[in-house]
């Protein structure tokens, strides 16, 4: 059952009016390494997991979902007031003929979502290892994303959740260290 | 202390088309280095917290290098 707290989880902030930016943006919306690939990931893997980090993966989920949101919001804002015209020119020709303004999840060359994406392997390292692999790609994804805008407040946003995947690769790894503990000894952090 | 960013020298050939980058950077966060975050932390006040996107400075990873361009000896 899920709770929906009607706010974002970080402000989110456009200055200037550049359609382009969505186009790049919606990477993270429905790109292989985006916010709903890993909460899709996450929310799936979660219940074949030993105990011990069922949690972990369910709260990294939801959060994920709480980053769509706010991709979401900016690739809105960008487009809202957008004319034909300007969604031509941004590159964004192709999407207005299939959505108009609507979102919709692909990657930012309009490749649709797929499953294939993501990966259930029922091993836990397995499982743990491409969670942090995802991490770190969708860490870099944010650092391409602030390297071509230049929407000081956009970036603000992209900052704040690109520091998020760091601290999620962490937690990660941290699972892995606490499903490698041998069973019974005791080991103090 | 670790770095936060690497530096490197690529090969710069003598019939390369565009002007070249001399050098190039990666970016190595914190996460790389603390392996299992210890207890009792420092932290941020909430504000901060929020404003740095984690509740531990030792945590907060900068993008881009704020040092960009700064010659350290
Ligand atoms: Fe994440």
């Amino acid at each position: 059952m899920f709770y929906y707290e009607k706010k974002l989880q970080y402000p989110v902030r456009v200055s200037t009016c550049n359609p382009m930016l969505a186009k790049f943006l919606i990477e993270q919306y429905g790109g292989a390494d985006g916010e709903l690939a890993a909460a899709l990931r996450y929310m799936n893997q979660r219940y074949t997991i030993p105990d011990k980090v069922i949690g972990l993966l369910n709260d990294i989920a939801m959060e994920e979902f709480s980053h769509l949101e706010m991709i979401a919001t900016m690739v809105y804002k960008l487009t809202k007031d957008a004319t034909p015209e300007m969604m031509k020119a941004a590159g964004l020709g192709d999407h207005y003929a299939d959505h108009d303004k609507a979102l919709y999840y692909h990657n930012a060359a309009g490749v649709p979502w797929t499953a294939t994406y993501i990966q259930a392997k029922g091993d836990p390292i397995a499982d743990l290892y491409e969670d942090i692999a995802a991490e770190e790609k969708a860490r870099a994804t944010y650092q391409w994303l602030i390297d071509m805008s230049d929407d000081p407040d956009i970036n603000d946003s992209l900052r704040f959740l690109r520091e998020r995947e760091v601290v999620h690769s962490l937690r990660f790894r941290e699972a892995v260290e606490i499903l490698k503990e041998d069973q019974g000894k005791k080991k103090f952090y | 202390m670790f770095s936060q960013f690497k530096y490197w020298k690529p090969f710069i050939g003598p019939f390369d088309p565009c002007k070249p980058i001399k050098v190039k950077s990666y970016s190595t966060p914190p996460h790389l280095y603390i392996g299992f975050q210890p207890p009792g932390m420092k932290q941020f006040s909430p504000k901060d917290a929020l404003m740095h996107g984690t509740l531990w400075p030792q945590l907060y990873s900068p993008y881009p290098d704020p040092n960009k361009g700064v010659k350290k000896d």
